[in-house]
């Protein structure tokens, strides 16, 4: 708590798009409430603070944190462990810190193809073939940048967090009824969800709260949404072909996309007793496939031509397999081979792993 | 969640005896037929590869994508599937689905980089541990022949080696966790060394 009484607030955007932080600047007016409860001591993207403002606050001294944002560098990595150690609550706010989000889909790839995109491809003019350096020898004195970890890690995977608050970024009124649920509990007037819990969503699944119609169990193609001339407004969405993420996403957000005619995405992450969100997307979409032969199912199957996206575009990061083999390997480094004994009867079965 | 949570392998991990690969698989049957095989080639003393750890479920179509996922995360190198023959499933046409499941999750494993081989799908009617043996025998072969998959472990170390390395101050960061030869080629002479 700080002098004058108020409870301290932090808010803090790893890598991210800074949407969460617009998120809650969307609280309008109620903002103001904020910053009649809170003293706002770390806020990046709103007002002007310093990393070693918060490396110098005591332990604990900060009573509510937002941390918004994947883990992607040694920076983020800072930040986090030091907003863990100066805070009482830390929340994973939104997405990318929960689960880690758009950034996670980086996990499919190395961090080389990574930055080959960036820098090297057709559309970059790049002609010296600059590359971000984590260190340089400038005239006045060498300078860093963060580097860049192998593979994109979720807060939660790096430090303990209290509460988890779902949303690609979250729904403004999830915020303020949590931002209303904090005050009260700092008040003394409500009591705190246990810690581990998810806040500011559902339990159950976008298809509950989606208006739309099912009937029908089978669908005999997948189609992609700007390839359809007419879609039933009042018919689900998967039931027309069109990947919809809501059977194993969490709702929260008031089935939002679905009522205005796009498929879910799936950014409220999975539902209450779903380990991997990809899984059970992946698991819900092969039960509606009316196809009974192989040959028919991978031509259905062929109308979804990036399931890995369409299943984790936001669960990666999170997800059981949680990145790509190459990704693990790092840079070219190679899983260690186990030593086999030579067996010239298996011509072929030597040699390391099948790449 | 703990802070430091990797896809450690749990109990089964793949490993080599006496300089052999030995590859750890584990296998999904379904009560009805595909376990009643495997019972079968049992009390029949029919010989067959001991790398498949055998898990019983009610049905194929029982079989939730995210067991084999967690099978190799957990340090499975092959998952065999197995249920009743198309037409003969106990719950009418589950294993249809399990079917349709196993042909997207090919799919999925393979774009993150795990061979298709590596999860293979087995019909076997309860009268067929003959069959179930030999196709045993025929998966574990092949899944040796691709090497261990040992799923995450090597970057899991590494991204812990990066960890420890960034709680000793950014200044260490940069001069320590970036090896000169891990700079990209253009990088001036004086920045290397």
């Amino acid at each position: 708590m700080s002098g004058n009484g108020k409870h301290r607030f932090a808010m803090y955007w790893a890598a991210s798009c800074g949407g969460c932080d617009i998120a809650v600047l969307n609280l309008h007016e109620k903002i103001a409430e904020v910053a009649e409860a809170f003293d706002i001591v770390f806020w990046p993207c709103a007002m002007d603070t310093k990393y070693a403002d918060v490396e110098a606050l005591p332990d604990g001294s900060i009573d509510l944190t937002f941390f918004s944002g994947s883990i992607r560098n040694d920076e983020n990595l800072h930040l986090a462990k030091l907003l863990r150690r100066t805070s009482k609550i830390l929340v994973a706010f939104g997405s990318c810190a929960s689960e880690g989000c758009i950034p996670g889909l980086a996990n499919f790839s190395t961090v080389e193809d990574m930055l080959t995109t960036a820098f090297e491809t057709p559309s970059t003019e790049n002609p010296g073939h600059i590359r971000p350096m984590p260190r340089w020898a400038a005239p006045e004195g060498e300078i860093h940048i963060p580097t860049l970890a192998p593979f994109v890690r979720t807060l939660g995977q790096v430090v303990d967090i209290d509460y988890t608050m779902p949303g690609c970024p979250p729904e403004s009124a999830r915020i303020a009824e949590v931002v209303d649920l904090a005050i009260a509990a700092f008040a003394g007037r409500a009591q705190l969800p246990p810690k581990g819990s998810i806040i500011g969503a559902g339990t159950s699944t976008v298809c509950d709260q989606c208006a739309r119609q099912r009937d029908v169990k089978k669908i005999a193609a997948f189609t992609r949404i700007q390839a359809t001339a007419y879609l039933d407004p009042a018919l689900c969405l998967l039931e027309q072909g069109i990947p919809c993420s809501g059977p194993a996403t969490r709702d929260g957000c008031g089935a939002l996309c679905p009522a205005a005619g796009a498929p879910c995405i799936g950014c409220y992450g999975p539902s209450d007793g779903v380990v991997d969100q990809g899984a059970r997307l992946l698991s819900a979409f092969s039960s509606v496939i009316d196809a009974r032969e192989p040959a028919d199912i991978e031509r259905i199957l062929d109308g979804l031509p990036d399931p890995l996206g369409t299943f984790y575009r936001f669960g990666l990061a999170r997800s059981i397999l949680r990145a790509s083999r190459p990704a693990f390997a790092g840079n070219g480094i190679e899983p260690p081979a186990i030593a086999r004994a030579p067996e010239p009867a298996r011509a072929g079965a030597a040699g390391g792993t099948d790449r | 969640m703990s802070a430091t949570t990797t896809p450690a392998p749990a109990g089964a991990a793949s490993g080599s005896v006496g300089g052999v690969f030995e590859p750890v698989m584990i296998g999904f049957t379904c009560n009805w037929c595909s376990y009643r095989a495997a019972d079968l080639a049992g009390t029949a003393r029919i010989k067959y590869p001991p790398n498949v750890r055998l898990v019983r479920l009610m049905c194929s179509g029982r079989l939730d994508p995210a067991f084999v996922l967690k099978a190799f995360a957990g340090g499975a190198d092959g998952v065999m599937v197995s249920g009743c023959w198309p037409g003969e499933c106990h719950y009418i046409e589950q294993n249809i689905k399990a079917l349709r499941r196993f042909i997207l999750l090919r799919r999925v494993i393979e774009a993150m980089g795990i061979e298709p081989t590596r999860l293979q799908l087995v019909w076997a009617s309860a009268a067929e541990g003959q069959r179930f043996a030999h196709e045993v025998g025929r998966i574990v072969e092949e899944v040796r022949a691709l090497g261990p998959l040992n799923w995450g472990r090597d970057g899991a170390q590494r991204h812990e080696s990066i960890a420890a390395v960034s709680a000793a101050g950014p200044a260490a960061v940069s001069a320590a966790a970036v090896p000169a030869a891990a700079l990209p080629a253009g990088v001036p002479a004086e920045v290397r060394a």
